[in-house]
């Protein structure tokens, strides 16, 4: 069974909202990536999506790229990465992992020996970016038969008869992409990213999460208050190339500390201006 | 043979093409299908299209015998399907006036393209001037460079050129940025496609567009030699010149389909273009096809002289043709392209496109083994102004 739901179960008994960091494994090569997860952690993340680097991923901004870019220079295939979730579950059984990326390193692989082997790993769920729910029902029974939960995008363009075949599909959490961008783009709109939640809530009962644009403390806490969980990608990664590679790991975990902080903070205090 | 109707609705050639895109992009995706179901059954668009193509493009363009190359060739008869002398040098000029007309219909101010060679940019840049519209044109950064007069043309038809810093910057880049530059304006932007990939409907509406060169052939083949030819023969990068002239075909069945990819420095030193004789299936791009690509499936960098065929993939069509074996796909390297190219400008006066070379090459190749008697008809689909400097380069002489 995945560990998704019950720690969207945990949470929701704690009232708290999931902070889900992103971070593309093998960036700046495989060696950092377990301590890494594990520093994530500590600061407080409740699910860690990890970024499977493609060579050409036309969904992400140039952070993300240049992140695709340093983990395929030091030698990261998804066989790495399926090594790298198996590593840090000897140490984390309860911490839900997520791979995020494109479809044709999976296609490489096979789809049914990429499932099988993503379920030994510790996987618990798969988000790929250009399978979308039209060309991905065998891939979709797969992930279910291994009890690997299948992330899908939703889009501030996703018209009510999508969101419908997206919340049939759906399980372990949906994604709300805050804009119509890349990752790690422009401003996002927080009361048009809570009045979408709100339609999107009457489809499902899948937790929802919100990434794309959330770039510091404030901005999840605001979003948090419509959504379930909120996602940190490109503004976290962005943190750990100003820090360079010896000190990436303890500034990543003091941003997304910094992060918990902000969606954990009581509403009746008054944030200190 | 029975009645050729691919893609099906969701855009499948077997199991290929289809829409491996973003969820943010499927509904401009839906939005374009029943844009472009509502264009090509409206005979108003059709007889824009066709006027446009006839008075603007200067269409149809003409077949030519190539009497004195094939007398020295000693074999098989070689005819030229003259896309060269359309306007704007090539056959992308058929698609991008398509695409721009559907583009007007939905009311998009603003168009983007990626381009390789630089072709398929100056004809959207061109169309974009000709009906008022914002343009701007994604190129590998390596490609701005091999290619800089026809960056030149661009920004003189009032396009924005945008260098493509990312990855091998090249076509595949520029494809890459263009998506990005869609994914984030969707709302006011039509992005109109150079080939036949992508996801669907381009691999379809792009064919269909370009299928004017094959029903003209149809036309005027028997006119000019009195039969239909025994092979049709086209480079493959994308696939859209090919796919133009090979499907009025299909159903010809006596009409073998030969498909000439870039051997570049030879598929063994793995530094070529062939996605089709070399590559796997996988999915790029928004649809699934033949690609070149690492045992991880990365794709991976590709080499050939020519810029138009620079790419890792190819449209899904071929990739269903190749299997249902309907068309064979055949490799000629840089040298052999090069050494058609000056063929084809001594014994007939006329200079083609690096791209169309590797078509040329491969029929110069066949050629003389085939009787005199028999007729090769290969689509000539562009001329080769844009390759002087890379032409010369080749040659020791520098300017």
């Amino acid at each position: 069974m995945s560990r998704i739901p019950a720690a969207f179960e945990r949470l929701a008994r704690a009232r708290r909202k999931a902070l889900i960091p992103f971070v593309t494994a093998g960036d700046p090569a495989a060696g950092p990536t377990v301590a890494l997860m594990h520093a994530l952690v500590q600061a407080g993340a409740d699910v860690i999506e990890l970024g499977v680097p493609f060579s050409d991923p036309m969904a992400d901004g140039p952070v993300i790229q240049r992140a695709s870019e340093r983990a395929l220079g030091a030698g990261t295939s998804l066989d790495t990465v399926l090594a790298l979730v198996a590593e840090f579950r000897r140490t984390d059984d309860r911490t839900p992992v997520v791979l995020m990326g494109y479809a044709n390193p999976i296609e490489a692989l096979g789809p049914e020996a990429f499932v099988a082997r993503a379920r030994a790993a510790g996987v618990d769920g798969v988000l790929v970016v250009d399978y979308p729910p039209e060309e991905c029902a065998s891939f979709a029974a797969l992930a279910r038969a291994h009890g690997i939960d299948l992330i899908f995008l939703l889009a501030p363009t996703s018209t009510e008869a999508r969101t419908d075949q997206i919340a049939r599909l759906a399980s372990g959490y949906i994604y709300y992409v805050s804009l119509t961008g890349v990752t790690g783009a422009g401003q996002l709109d927080v009361a048009e990213v809570a009045a979408k939640l709100a339609a999107i809530r009457r489809k499902t009962k899948l937790p929802l999460g919100v990434g794309f644009g959330i770039r510091d403390g404030e901005t999840a806490r605001a979003v948090g208050a419509a959504a379930d969980a909120v996602i940190i990608g490109s503004a976290l990664i962005q943190e750990m190339e100003r820090a360079g590679p010896e000190a990436a790991s303890d500034r990543a975990g003091a941003f997304v500390a910094s992060i918990r902080a902000a969606l954990d903070r009581p509403a009746a205090v008054a944030s200190p201006a | 043979m029975q009645m050729y109707d691919l893609p099906d609705a969701r855009g499948h050639f077997g199991p290929y093409g289809g829409v491996f895109v973003g969820e943010t992009l499927m509904h401009a995706l839906d939005e374009l299908r029943a844009a472009y179901e509502r264009c090509r059954k409206d005979p108003a668009f059709v007889a824009e299209f066709e006027h446009e193509l006839e008075h603007y493009v200067g269409r149809p363009s003409p077949i030519y015998h190539a009497r004195r190359w094939s007398d020295r060739l000693g074999g098989a008869q070689i005819y030229l399907k003259r896309e060269d002398l359309n306007h704007t040098g090539a056959h992308k000029v058929n698609n991008t006036l398509g695409q721009a007309l559907v583009a007007r219909r939905m009311g998009k101010p603003r168009v983007i393209a990626e381009t390789g060679a630089g072709q398929h940019g100056v004809a959207t840049a061109t169309m974009a001037a000709r009906f008022g519209l914002e343009c701007v044109v994604y190129m590998g950064s390596e490609d701005v460079q091999r290619q800089a007069q026809n960056v030149y043309r661009m920004k003189l038809l009032g396009a924005t050129v945008v260098p493509v810093e990312s990855g091998s910057r090249t076509l595949k880049d520029a494809l890459n940025e263009a998506m990005r530059d869609w994914v984030t304006h969707v709302h006011d932007t039509f992005y109109i496609i150079g080939t036949v990939a992508g996801p669907h409907p381009y691999p379809m509406m792009v064919r269909d567009f370009q299928s004017v060169i094959g029903r003209e052939c149809l036309e005027q083949m028997p006119q000019l030699a009195g039969r239909q030819p025994d092979a049709v023969l086209a480079c493959v990068g994308g696939g859209s010149n090919a796919m133009g002239i090979f499907h009025a075909y299909i159903p010809h069945a006596g009409v073998r389909l030969i498909g000439v990819e870039a051997g570049g420095l030879g598929v063994a030193s793995g530094k070529h273009a062939a996605s089709l004789s070399a590559g796997r299936p996988g999915v790029l791009h928004g649809n699934r096809t033949y690609l070149l690509q690492d045992e991880h499936g990365q794709i991976t960098a590709t080499h050939s002289i020519s810029a138009g065929l620079d790419y890792p993939g190819v449209g899904p069509e071929h990739a269903w043709l190749k299997d249902t074996r309907r068309a064979e796909y055949v490799t000629v390297d840089d040298g052999e392209a090069l050494q058609a190219f000056h063929d084809c400008c001594r014994y007939e006066g006329i200079i083609p496109a690096l791209e169309s070379a590797h078509a040329l090459a491969y029929a110069a190749r066949i050629a003389p083994g085939m009787g005199r008697d028999r007729i090769l008809l290969v689509n000539l689909s562009g001329r080769g102004d844009k390759d002087m400097h890379t032409v010369a380069e080749q040659s020791g002489i520098v300017w």
